[in-house]
């Protein structure tokens, strides 16, 4: 009896959905495209960060979200406990997570893949590292500050877009983002160092033989992933609530993002990463607890249909 | 001559441990206290889980993350059929009925990841149990408008015997595809999957099967264990912990024995119990680290 009511009832609130659909006025169009875009501007960063360590360095790092939390996190201790401007704090948290990922790598994935039998053993090994590395990093982050939400408001003046009002903040988060990313591509498909990524991205056994430093070019894309999850964190915290927990989030919209556009790609991270925003800011709209919902079936749907994402190379 | 009596004098051997330690099983509860046969069904469930895990992912190298998954469809199943309003069906049924549904998900999810190999497997599975917890979660906090699920208590000592009935009929599964063709045949697609196909195993219904039947045991054992919690809901049931602690028990205890998943979980199932409760960060923090030093130190343990 109840449950029937219980499926009435949900079949009643898709049919409202639906009416909402149809009457969405301009407002909130525009507002579920900026918000998107906005969004998608971290999830291109924190995907672009995962591309490099599981593209590259064949880690499957489930922890990158916590990295993510971690340098949020950090940018939130600076700016109430020291009044350091958020934008400032890059630059003390990139170096110092680009440091931190390089000698992540260094001790624990260099042993790994050198006593690894095979790379499909190095892979399962290394994501279940990763799932320790996730541990560790969130229970410190608990230990520290505890598991009460928090956050702080910097620049929230609002920008009128076509009518519709956003924070400041998150406008430049949305620079920042985009910003890097292009910086970021240049580096990669540009410089020497670069050019060794993508060596060492195609097959690190001959990148090897032609005389790359293996064992300091895979550390670097780990370390360069840790930067990028770093900056994605700070601007994170420039406009949003933050908690202990909402690393997992952003490591599978990560995964989501690089499965999207295809493993090792950074153009395919960066537009992925605004097509996931908008897909986001859509459901959001109508029904804000289905948007983990909608990213996970779209994980699963795109693992059977393209597992090599949508613009990778088979 | 020689070595058939000395197989079946070790087979004896084995046979009187088996039955040694299955008397300590079920005498347990006389002479313990309440508390402690909690401890040891929290133990034996690790352990169903860890040998169920192995009997897929163990011998085909496929790493399932749908342990917690399977999991809490098996308490969810118990949730539904054994409420605090009043059971629907008896215990044994629910419990069946539990493993059933896992069952009926890991052939599903087997037929659909047919194509996928290695680490988009693990990714799959991985997101099929988060999928749920946040399909609940959904369902829970927007549709039923009311968090959790109570149930219809049992006792300690009933979910204690419920367990160990499921442990030896995971553990009699477990040894009995070991021995056969088809634990075999599991164990060619493990150490090269194109070579077992050529040779004439059928790779996909093998995988299907085994993935399904150790579904079944791990639904079953949530399905039992969630009357004595009283309570379901979505964090309980899809903690991803679930899927992680059998893969690092079985490292830790070994794969290539029976016995090593089994002393994997106990040692491990009880170090948490001591830890958890009185350092819950610090416990967590240190199982992160025991888990990395694990897999670089002890890759075959």
């Amino acid at each position: 009896m109840r449950r029937g009511k219980v499926f009435l009832g949900s079949l009643l609130l898709c049919a409202a959905k639906y009416k909402e659909v149809k009457a969405m006025s301009r407002e909130a169009v525009v507002w579920v495209i900026v918000s998107g875009i906005l969004n998608g501007g971290i999830y291109a960063l924190a995907a672009m960060g995962l591309s490099m360590q599981y593209g590259v360095a064949r880690v499957l790092n489930l922890s990158h979200g916590e990295f993510i939390m971690f340098a949020a996190w950090l940018t939130f201790t600076f700016f109430t406990g020291f009044q350091i401007n958020p934008l400032l704090s890059i630059a003390i948290i990139a170096p110092g997570f680009l440091l931190i990922g390089f000698l992540i790598h260094r001790t624990l994935f260099t042993t790994l893949r050198k006593r690894a039998p095979s790379p499909a053993a190095f892979e399962a090994n290394s994501l279940l590292v990763a799932f320790g590395l996730m541990f560790i990093v969130q229970n410190i982050a608990l230990l520290i500050w505890r598991g009460m939400p928090r956050g702080y408001t910097w620049l929230t003046r609002g920008v009128e877009i076509l009518g519709v009002s956003f924070s400041l903040s998150r406008l430049i988060a949305l620079g920042v983002a985009v910003a890097l990313a292009v910086v970021f591509y240049v580096f990669v498909t540009r410089s020497r160092v670069g050019k060794a990524i993508r060596a060492a991205a195609q097959d690190p056994a001959t990148a090897g033989l032609m005389g790359i430093n293996i064992n300091r070019v895979l550390p670097l894309c780990f370390g360069l992933g840790a930067l990028l999850a770093g900056i994605a964190g700070v601007l994170v915290s420039m406009f949003s609530s933050l908690s202990t927990s909402m690393g997992m989030g952003y490591t599978v919209i990560a995964l989501i993002v690089v499965a999207l556009g295809g493993l090792g790609s950074i153009p395919g991270s960066f537009i992925g990463g605004f097509i996931l925003g908008l897909i986001g800011s859509l459901v959001g709209q109508f029904q804000s607890s289905l948007i983990m919902v909608a990213f996970y079936a779209l994980l699963m749907i795109l693992l059977l249909a393209r597992p090599r994402g949508l613009l990778g190379k088979a | 001559m020689d070595i058939s009596k000395f197989t079946s004098k070790k087979f004896l051997l084995s046979a009187g441990f088996a039955l040694a330690i299955l008397i300590f099983l079920a005498s347990f509860p006389i002479y313990s206290s309440n508390s402690e046969v909690g401890v040891l069904t929290t133990i034996l469930m690790y352990v169903i889980l860890t040998v169920s895990w192995v009997m897929f992912s163990g011998s085909t190298g496929y790493m399932s993350l749908a342990v917690a998954g399977f999991f809490g469809l098996g308490m969810y199943a118990a949730a539904f059929l054994y409420p605090r309003t009043g059971p629907l069906l008896p215990l044994p049924v629910v419990v069946i009925v539990g493993g059933l549904v896992s069952l009926v998900f890991g052939l599903i999810i087997g037929l659909v990841t047919l194509r996928l190999k290695g680490m988009y497997f693990a990714i799959f599975t991985f997101g099929f149990s988060v999928l749920l917890y946040y399909l609940f979660l959904f369902y829970e906090l927007q549709i039923r408008g009311v968090r959790g699920l109570r149930l219809t208590s049992i006792t300690n000592q009933t979910a204690y015997y419920i367990v160990v009935v499921v442990l030896v009929l995971t553990l009699l599964a477990a040894y009995l595809i070991r021995r056969s063709r088809f634990g075999l045949a599991l164990q060619s697609i493990g150490e090269n999957e194109d070579a077992a196909a050529h040779m004439g195993v059928n790779t996909t219904t093998m995988k299907v099967i085994s993935f399904a039947i150790s579904a079944f045991f791990i639904g079953a054992t949530g399905a039992a264990l969630a009357p004595k919690w009283q309570y379901v809901d979505f964090t309980v049931a899809f903690n991803m912990l679930y899927s992680f602690m059998p893969v690092l028990m079985a490292i830790f205890g070994g794969m290539r024995e029976l016995y090593g998943p089994v002393i994997g979980a106990a040692i491990f199932a009880y170090a948490e119990r001591a830890l958890r409760l009185r350092f819950p960060y610090q416990y967590m923090l240190s199982f992160g680290i025991a888990l990395i030093l694990i897999i670089i130190y002890l890759p075959g343990a």
